[in-house]
């Protein structure tokens, strides 16, 4: 392999790889051809990128998840709310599937199209079994039986302001329309902690534009030389739903999608309240 | 048979496969060095009103375009006189003289390599490749006159087929690319790669001429692999360039004559553009005879 930037991380990090990591990744792997597959998922970069991310898990958010084991096997969507400014979100529910569940799960969030025109980051993310977020690979995946995550809320979920905190924003429907096409399963998902990494007080739409992101945040915290730019430890609470079942025709009209994509929504929301309610504080 | 194009590297291979079977005869501007003696070789212009007459006479159960101008350097005029009036011409005298049978090799690259592509495309997908450069739109316009041919005659058998990055003795960019010395590439871009063999793009030429055959097919070789990887299996040094660089320096370097590739072809290093070939296979019983391994290394015959 060439000397890219990604092997000097993975030698960098080669000694935190504990072996329970190596093994969990191995158990993910035992199912699937040998080497990178079709979607440029790595198992040799992804025990790297898991033994970092187990860090950040473990001793940075603290996260506590319930309900793995309420993820069914087989083809599901893990539908969430989507927040804090930067995808550590998705980095925690996917790592909480692999270090948690039983057995290890790979699971693929969808990613903005953006996030792929970045240098590294979207090999990164590619190589650690992150998808495209079309439908036609939602599609791929959930007949190959994988797993995926959805944040129906898109950009407006992680962009969220303050006041606007946990808040469903829209769902979009097109997670609905795949799941009644492909009879999956869909496990709801409230991510409570998030919110509170970086505290956005307003979207600047020209600065946006500037630099050609899809929003940019206004983020005081960042101003703090050096640290500020890291997200504020706050405690991860992670809660996994019952698997819900829809049925119907998946080219029904919007309004009887809106209706099926309500349940989930509304569901969501109690859930994130209910968390809400149960926290104690936020760092702890 | 008529194959257009037919001394191009790819032409001679789908001649010497096809001339102990059947009778094959074809047109290209080029001479046609070493040539079986059963061919016929009409050396003219695809343009010249000569090709009508070769129609005429030649009473052909299939014709097989391959004659795709693909010289980046050649003019825009050129380029659009030679790729689409011609097919235009060629598609006139299909329907005029009662060809049965018209397969025409497109390309994957009429879609267009793009961080929106979903990983896999389908037939059905938009041909995009067009829309950042405007190099490919010809090859773009032949592949839609080919498919609007395809629903306006249903007497004849037209087959559009789709390949993916072709490699081997033929000289085009992406085998190009891989017989550098050392090979540039974009600093953090790793994009997922599909490739064929030239011999199995001359397989599924032969079995898209089978009667019965029609439609569009996307052809994809033996898997897909990371650019770094086939890089490595080839042994080449490469040299990451940042990507926003990558555009003005070649468009420069172009513009100066000091390279061959024109800055179209950085986007196939950046993003992915695999298709997805289950119809092929299903349909025309497509399946690649080569591994990725001999694929790969086919380039260095070139």
């Amino acid at each position: 392999m060439r000397g890219t930037a990604l092997d000097s991380l993975m030698r960098a990090t080669r000694d935190m790889a504990a072996p329970d990591i190596d093994d969990r990744v191995g158990r993910i792997a035992a199912d699937r051809p040998v080497g990178i597959d079709p979607y440029g998922y790595d198992p040799q970069v992804a025990r790297y990128a898991l033994a970092c991310a187990s860090w950040v898990y473990r001793y940075y958010f603290r996260a506590e998840v319930r309900g793995t084991d309420r993820v069914p096997a087989g083809r599901v969507m893990l539908v969430s709310n989507h927040s804090g400014q930067l995808p550590l979100d998705a980095l925690v529910i996917a790592a909480s599937m692999i270090l948690e569940a039983e057995p290890p799960r790979l699971v693929r969030a969808m990613v903005e199209k953006w996030a792929l025109t970045l240098p590294y980051v979207g090999e990164l993310f590619t190589r650690c079994g992150q998808v495209l977020g079309v439908p036609e690979n939602c599609r791929d995946l959930l007949e190959r039986d994988e797993a995926i995550l959805v944040f129906p809320e898109g950009v407006k979920g992680i962009s969220k302001t303050w006041d606007q905190r946990y808040r469903l924003a829209e769902f979009g429907l097109g997670f609905m329309r795949l799941a009644l096409e492909t009879k999956t399963p869909i496990v709801p998902v409230a991510v409570v902690g998030a919110e509170e990494q970086y505290v956005n007080l307003h979207n600047s739409s020209t600065l946006a534009r500037l630099f050609g992101t899809p929003v940019f945040p206004l983020i005081p915290q960042a101003l703090v030389p050096a640290l500020g730019w890291l997200p504020a430890p706050t405690k991860y609470h992670v809660h996994l739903g019952e698997p819900m079942h829809f049925q119907g025709d998946p080219d029904d009209e919007d309004q009887e999608i809106e209706r099926k994509v309500w349940v989930v929504r509304t569901t969501i929301q109690s859930m994130l309240n209910r968390g809400l309610k149960d926290r104690k504080s936020i760092f702890f | 048979m008529l194959v257009t194009g037919i001394c191009g590297r790819l032409g001679q291979r789908v001649a010497r496969r096809l001339h102990r079977e059947a009778r094959v005869e074809g047109i290209d501007r080029r001479a046609f060095p070493n040539r079986p003696k059963d061919i016929v070789h009409h050396q003219l212009d695809i343009r010249r009103k000569k090709t009508r007459d070769v129609l005429r006479s030649g009473d052909f159960r299939a014709i097989v375009h391959l004659g795709i101008l693909h010289d980046p350097r050649a003019s825009a005029e050129e380029h659009h006189s030679w790729n689409v009036l011609a097919f235009g011409k060629l598609l006139q005298y299909v329907e005029q003289y009662d060809v049965p049978k018209l397969v025409v090799l497109s390309s994957a690259n009429v879609y267009g390599p793009r961080p929106g592509n979903p990983q896999f495309l389908t037939e059905e997908s938009p041909l995009l490749g067009g829309a950042r450069f405007h190099e490919i739109r010809d090859l773009v316009e032949v592949d839609m006159l080919a498919q609007s041919f395809f629903w306006r005659n249903p007497k004849v058998e037209t087959v559009v087929l789709r390949p993916v990055h072709i490699l081997g003795t033929v000289h085009n960019a992406a085998s190009n690319y891989l017989r550098r010395e050392w090979v540039p590439t974009l600093a953090g871009f790793d994009p997922m790669i599909q490739v064929i063999h030239e011999d199995d793009v001359v397989e599924a030429i032969l079995l898209a001429l089978q009667p019965g055959v029609r439609g569009i097919f996307n052809l994809a070789g033996p898997g897909t692999v990371p650019l770094s990887k086939i890089l490595g299996a080839l042994g080449k040094p490469t040299l990451p360039v940042p990507h926003f660089l990558a555009k003005p320096v070649l468009e420069r370097m172009w513009n100066l004559r000091l390279t061959s590739f024109p800055a179209a072809e950085i986007d196939h290093i950046q993003y992915v553009c695999m298709v997805d070939d289950r119809r092929a296979r299903e349909q025309l019983r497509y399946a690649p005879k080569k591994s990725m391994e001999e694929t790969l290394l086919s380039v260095q015959r070139g």
